[in-house]
């Protein structure tokens, strides 16, 4: 069913699984950013972390998986997401959102949500995204 | 200011195909089980009528190299991501995508001078119909603008 939101609502928030170091490998190489930062622990200490952290992409990535149950209906049409926090291994993030508003274009119904990726109560990234709902059948 | 001389400056385009492979192998790595993304039957009675793109997928084009311009190879900050697009983006796709050197502009933050880098990606359609655009906010700390002698 094609879903409608009011202002204010919220998304479902999720809770990822602890992020490991296969996850970054396979992120390094399913997008070809093998910025040694994220693998390894050598570089990391280089660079003066305290280990090897998520690619700032791949929190992108797992905000945008809200919205992953709507792709039927409709696209991500912006994404916009600012970076606040490293995030290392064994971390556990949250995801989730909010719609701030909602709009009628010539496209669909556009709903812009405020969206964050937290670990306990610090948010390591937080962002916008506008989320189009086509507006033809059903 | 850094890299002021290239500001303006862009790569040539680069063609990009989108491969199905791709697209799944990068579903996987970012934990997305949607079939939309890996199943060709479900994508084809989609209304999309093609397996689609996530939408963070344009990280993996081929944006092309601004001519001259050298980043340090290391200790550079993502600040910011920013995407907007005309359509989603789906498997089959060919787009011509480049890079440009948008902005620079420096800050003073607390630990020192902070370089500001704003790089803007884009991807049109073989006909020239801009598909996406995004922008990158690259920070670099005084630490590394003194590596690069800036």
């Amino acid at each position: 069913m094609k879903p409608r939101w009011e202002v204010g609502d919220e998304l479902d928030e999720r809770t990822l699984p602890p992020l490991d170091r296969m996850r970054l490998i396979k992120y390094a190489g399913a997008s070809g950013d093998f910025n040694p930062i994220h693998l390894i622990d050598e570089a990391a200490a280089e660079a003066g972390l305290p280990g090897i952290i998520a690619h700032g992409m791949l929190m992108v990535a797992s905000m945008g998986l809200l919205f992953s149950g709507y792709l039927e209906h409709g696209y991500v049409k912006t994404f916009r997401s600012r970076f606040s926090g490293m995030v290392f291994l064994g971390d556990v993030l949250r995801v989730g959102g909010r719609a701030g508003g909602v709009e009628e274009t010539d496209e669909g119904r556009l709903y812009a949500f405020e969206v964050y990726a937290r670990r306990g109560e610090e948010t390591v990234a937080s962002g916008e995204v506008g989320f189009l709902i086509y507006e033809d059948h059903g | 200011m850094l890299y002021a001389e290239f500001v303006g400056a862009s790569s040539e385009p680069v063609r990009n195909l989108i491969e199905r492979g791709a697209v799944r192998r990068f579903a996987e790595a970012i934990a997305d089980p949607n079939p939309l993304y890996a199943d060709g039957e479900v994508a084809e009675k989609s209304r999309y009528g093609r397996l689609l793109a996530p939408p963070t997928f344009p990280r993996t084009f081929d944006y092309g190299r601004i001519e001259g311009l050298e980043l340090p190879s290391a200790g550079l900050i993502h600040g910011e991501f920013r995407i907007s697009y005309e359509r989603p983006l789906l498997v089959g796709d060919e787009l011509l995508c480049r890079v440009e050197l948008k902005e620079s502009y420096d800050k003073q933050g607390r630990g020192g001078l902070l370089g500001f880098l704003v790089f803007e990606r884009t991807g049109e359609s073989l006909g020239g119909e801009r598909l996406f655009t995004a922008d990158d906010v690259v920070v670099v700390t005084e630490a590394v603008r003194r590596g690069i002698g800036a």
